[in-house]
């Protein structure tokens, strides 16, 4: 059985529009337009999409936060909206921008809390916090009040008190939003070490698709309150076209741009100087060796496909073959 | 179950350790709010002092009617009354937080910050209630005990009832703060005279139509064994036990309600 099953999932709002000096116009907006959804136990999952697509929306449906105008959801078997206190058992929730800490106690105080308010066995709670501050590093700031930590410290307290009852799914929105880099790295790489153990099934929204990278083999993209894409990161390079480019840089201008076959030719910047080629079916190796034989190479670099720009791309709504542009001087960013 | 209730008595004890975190302002608060309801009586006395009888009761009638209305209200706002900031976890989407737990949202929302600081005006309504009642001069029978019993838990519920009903407002309209004011408080001004001093629709509406006749007015008849100068038969007196369980009921239904129309708020 499936984890997550989410079928034509909607959620519809209401919104007073001012029209005139005084009229208002009931609008109805679709949050979430019929989503269909299937994670497997141990799955780590990214759900992407631009502000305002519907992440945060589906999430808060599948946690029971929010009530679906239809559609069918079962979390771990359990309706999110008739069973919400038996499904917040079994799932943890960190919301980036809410806190589920007491704001005046010490951090320690708010883990001892939850394990009443979770009903865990005083053993497990114990063993499952030491990992935390092991993987954490919260000694340092066990004992301060909430209020009094940084976004960083409070985002790793955050983590600790969702899993401290051994959740087997964990929805993260937007888990990375704000932090230093240290933090950042920290967050992730206990995620990813979470992921690693197999049992946890992880649903992360993020903005941040570095996150995407390190974490999930399966994105699903979300637009207008619909699914784009669901698959694995590879799948949406392939879909999208987006190919490894070669950068090559030359002595002295050619006279006449270059035919090589399986790589072709994309862009000439700075008066010849730079050559840009497409990868498809010809290997870097046999692009370089063409090249040499034709001009002086002063410099030859490979760029990766970038999921920003496929992303991006994904976002505005253009399908078709995308190349990728960043990391070449000059290129817009 | 059991589980449950330590829950819940863990989020109490973690509200009293934060409020202990400011004493000195935790103790003017306690002082503070034994003034509104001393004020409440002292405003009954002013007007006993131009007038020997109010709406067709004397002083020692009427002040049995405050000190029910006092009672009641101060110890369902000390229980209840804080779900007055649900507006306030309504805009801000803290709301999500109290729904992710494994608990019932409106427990959680009321344990986790239970203003005690309001115990001391729940005691002093109490006190109230009983010098009232010794010296009214009531004629006890096994029936008044037991209403002068029920009647207090009864308007506690009843005005609990309010809060909740009037605080559900703020999931469909989040600056409800005012209206929910003046319904409860202005329940519990009205509820501290006698019906009769009030007029017209205004005394229909929130007499009968919202019921606050049965938190003080009808079951002080009962207990002074008066009749009711509006006419009703007098075992409406005895009924505020019923309708504070109804009141319940539409609260609770308007909450569940609210809840499930909650909309969050963005990201």
């Amino acid at each position: 059985m499936s984890v997550i099953e989410v079928r034509e999932l909607r959620k519809e709002f209401t919104v007073r529009v001012k029209v005139g000096r005084l009229r208002r116009e009931k609008r109805t907006v679709d949050a979430v337009a019929g989503v269909d959804l299937r994670v497997e136990r141990g799955e780590m999952l990214g759900y992407i999409g631009p502000n305002g697509a519907g992440k945060s929306t589906t999430l808060k449906m599948l946690t029971g936060v929010l009530t679906p105008t239809s559609g069918e959801v079962r979390v771990c078997g359990l309706r999110p909206v008739p069973e919400r206190t038996r499904l917040a058992l079994r799932v943890g929730v960190v919301f980036g921008q809410r806190s589920q800490l007491w704001w005046d106690l010490p951090l320690r105080e708010s883990f001892d809390l939850l394990r009443h308010v979770y009903r865990v066995p005083a053993a497990e709670h114990a063993a499952r916090l030491r990992r935390c501050r092991d993987l954490l590093d919260l000694d340092a700031f066990v004992d301060t009040p909430v209020r009094q930590l940084s976004l960083g410290q409070r985002m790793r307290g955050e983590l600790t008190a969702a899993l401290l009852h051994g959740p087997e799914v964990i929805f993260l929105d937007e888990p990375t939003i704000g932090l230093d880099v240290v933090s950042r790295q920290a967050v992730r790489g206990f995620l990813g070490e979470l992921g690693r153990s197999g049992d946890t099934t992880l649903v992360l929204t993020t903005h941040d698709l570095a996150d995407i990278e390190r974490l999930c083999r399966r994105l699903v993209v979300i637009d207008h309150g619909r699914v784009v894409h669901d698959g694995s990161i590879a799948a949406l390079h392939d879909r999208y076209g987006s190919r490894r480019l070669v950068v090559a840089d030359l002595d002295t201008a050619l006279p006449e741009p270059p035919e090589l076959p399986g790589a072709p030719l994309l862009r000439v910047e700075a008066d010849g100087h730079r050559l840009v080629f497409a990868l498809e079916s010809a290997g870097v190796a046999e692009v370089v060796a063409a090249l040499a034989g034709l001009a002086a190479l002063r410099d030859v670099s490979v760029v990766e496909p970038d999921i920003e720009d496929v992303v991006a791309r994904l976002y505005a709504g253009k399908e078709g073959p995308l190349v990728n542009a960043s990391g070449i001087a000059g290129a817009p960013s | 179950m059991s589980g449950r209730l330590r829950a819940y008595g863990a989020l109490l004890g973690a509200q009293a350790r934060s409020q202990a975190a400011y004493r000195a302002s935790f103790v003017v608060d306690l002082v503070g709010n034994v003034g509104a309801t001393l004020f409440d009586v002292v405003t009954v006395l002013v007007i006993f002092g131009v007038t020997r009888e109010l709406g067709g009761f004397t002083l020692r009638e009427t002040l049995v009617m405050v000190g029910l209305s006092a009672c009641a209200f101060a110890t369902a706002d000390l229980l209840v009354g804080n779900v007055e900031r649900l507006p306030a976890y309504v805009r801000t989407g803290l709301f999500d937080a109290v729904l992710l737990r494994p608990l019932g949202a409106l427990p959680q929302l009321l344990l986790m910050d239970l203003p005690l600081r309001k115990a001391s005006r729940a005691v002093f309504g109490l006190a109230v209630l009983l010098v009232a009642l010794g010296r009214a001069g009531i004629d006890w029978t096994p029936g008044r005990v037991a209403l002068a019993l029920l009647a207090p838990l009864a308007g506690v519920l009843f005005f609990g009832s309010i809060f909740v009903a009037t605080a559900t407002v703020s999931f469909y309209w989040t600056e409800s703060g005012e209206l929910a004011n003046s319904v409860t408080y202005g329940g519990r001004d009205f509820t501290s005279y006698p019906v009769t001093a009030f007029g017209g629709w205004f005394r229909a509406v929130f007499a009968y139509g919202m019921g606050f006749a049965f938190v003080s007015y009808q079951p002080a008849l009962a207990l002074l064994g008066r009749a009711d100068p509006l006419g009703l038969p007098a075992w409406v007196g005895w009924v505020s036990p019923a309708v504070a369980l109804v009141a319940a009921a539409l609260a609770a239904t308007a909450w569940r309600v609210g809840v499930r129309y909650y909309r969050s708020t963005g990201s």
